[in-house]
């Protein structure tokens, strides 16, 4: 049993959700990030507002060359779509490989970008996806890039009042290949480092790359650096390992029971070079 | 707060406080002592119910998220008393050894072969991810669920 008490509201519409969290509500999703953290007492929120059960929250759908997934979408619902595997592979991959089944079952997407843990999957491939996130309050509506939206540990953009309705992430074309490469804290499958890629490649050059990196650093972020160094490569062994090699430069690294900072700037060298060359074998 | 759902097809409705955990209410208010608490911290699947068709861990879950819900626990599987071909598949492979952990082990079987009626060991493992068992070492869950699958559960 949870020490404190709360009320509860499950809402029927978006609007009285925004209504109640305006005033001071805490919106709940899957539950699977803020239930362990009212147990530990580490959140003791007054009044739960249940986006889970918002069925206007709970879609997937293709609009002018992107994706559109309504924030409660769940991971398992993610990981199974057909259109999310087809078109937007990364994101399929990285929502199969969220904790466990059970999770998979409750948690949602706007949770996890909105809870923002340094360690969780979803941040890396937003950020190499460049995602954007529409963000609601009562009377507002932005959008807001992946690049703007994390900001430090289980920091966002997000305002009091807001939040995530929607996230953005792109249609790949046919010459895209894209690989999400994780070092599993084997007790929670969290990332002790997880690396996100896509690569372009067209007559055997690479066109662009994008990589995100999470588990590294304060927020998940993406690694230009490495991306510079790959355009316009063919994309051989040795490019990959010598832009991969500057993957956590400039980077102040998390250092934790499961991993030094040290080994984890290790780590993410080694897993971006297998994280590229798995992109890249699925390049046209 | 009052709450309305099914449990093994029966309807209840009760008045709870939104603080108590599914699996508290499962256990201590409707009396099913099958599904387990082993860690309370989302971890072990002892828990492991099916809520509207997915497999859920109770303890991470309030019981006022369950209102309207459909629920089953390990004590719905059997029919008649003729139990689960998943049930069986645990009972003659040795799937169990104290049994702790074996009515989250078989709800979360059971949801592996809904989803997948051929799974490979591979994805089998995969599958029971969010499941922790002292005893057996897995390879008889393993085979357990290998055997069901074989039998069409
Ligand atoms: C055993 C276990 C293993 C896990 N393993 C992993 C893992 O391997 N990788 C990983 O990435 N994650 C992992 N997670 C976390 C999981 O992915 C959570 O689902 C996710 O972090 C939070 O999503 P949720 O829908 O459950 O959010 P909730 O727990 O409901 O909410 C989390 C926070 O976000 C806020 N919030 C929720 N929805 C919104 C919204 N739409 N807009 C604004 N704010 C919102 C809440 O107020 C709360 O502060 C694990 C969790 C557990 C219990
Ligand atoms: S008691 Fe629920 S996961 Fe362990
Ligand atoms: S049989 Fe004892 S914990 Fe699994």
């Amino acid at each position: 049993m949870i020490p404190q008490t709360f009320e509860y509201t499950a809402p029927k519409t978006l609007e009285e959700a925004l209504q109640i969290i305006a005033g001071g509500g805490k919106p709940l999703s899957g539950g699977m990030s803020l239930i362990p953290m009212m147990k530990l007492r580490l959140a003791a929120p007054d009044h739960l507002v249940d986006l889970g059960r918002l069925k206007d929250l709970h879609y997937i759908r293709e609009e002018g060359g992107a994706l559109h997934i309504g924030a409660t979408t769940t991971h398992q619902d993610v990981a199974s779509s057909a259109l999310v595997r087809g078109k937007c592979p990364l994101l399929a991959q990285t929502a199969g490989g969220v904790g466990d089944p059970q999770v998979r079952n409750r948690g949602t997407i706007g949770g996890s970008v909105a809870h923002a843990d340094p360690s969780a999957d979803y941040p890396a491939a937003m950020q190499a996806l460049e995602a954007k996130f529409v963000l609601k309050g009562a009377k507002s509506e932005r959008t807001v890039a992946a690049a703007d939206f994390f900001l430090d540990t289980f920091l966002t953009a997000l305002e009091p009042g807001e939040i995530v309705r929607e996230v953005i992430v792109p249609v790949e074309d046919g010459s895209t290949g894209t690989h999400y490469e994780k070092v599993v804290q084997k007790a929670s499958g969290f990332a002790v480092v997880g690396i996100a890629v896509r690569i372009s490649r067209k007559a055997g050059k690479i066109v662009w790359a994008r990589v995100g990196v999470t588990g590294l650093a304060n927020h998940a972020y993406r690694a230009t650096a490495v991306e510079k160094g790959l355009a316009g490569t063919s994309g051989g062994a040795t490019e990959v390992q010598n832009a991969a090699a500057v993957v956590a430069d400039g980077i102040e690294a998390n250092s934790d029971l499961h991993a030094s900072a040290e080994y984890r700037k290790h780590l993410a060298v080694v897993h971006t070079i297998r994280a590229l060359l798995a992109a890249l074998a699925r390049t046209a | 707060m009052n709450i309305n759902l099914k449990i093994n097809g029966k309807t209840h409705s009760d008045d709870v406080e939104p603080r108590l955990l599914l699996i508290h209410y499962l256990r201590e208010v409707v009396g099913l002592t099958g599904p387990h608490v082993g860690c309370e911290t989302s971890l072990c699947g002892a828990c492991t119910v099916e809520c509207d068709g997915k497999a859920v861990k109770s303890c991470t879950m309030f019981a006022v998220q369950a209102d309207g819900a459909n629920v089953t626990t390990i004590e719905g599987l059997a029919v008649d008393g003729k139990l689960h071909a998943m049930q069986e598949a645990f009972w003659n492979e040795h799937g169990a050894q104290c049994g702790f952990c074996t009515p989250g082990m078989i709800m979360a079987s059971k949801q592996i072969l809904d989803r997948n009626p051929h799974p490979t060991d591979e994805e089998i493992r995969m599958g029971l991810e969010g499941n922790v068992c002292r005893c057996t070492g897995y390879q008889h869950i393993v085979n357990a669920v290998r055997a069901a699958a074989k039998a069409g559960a």
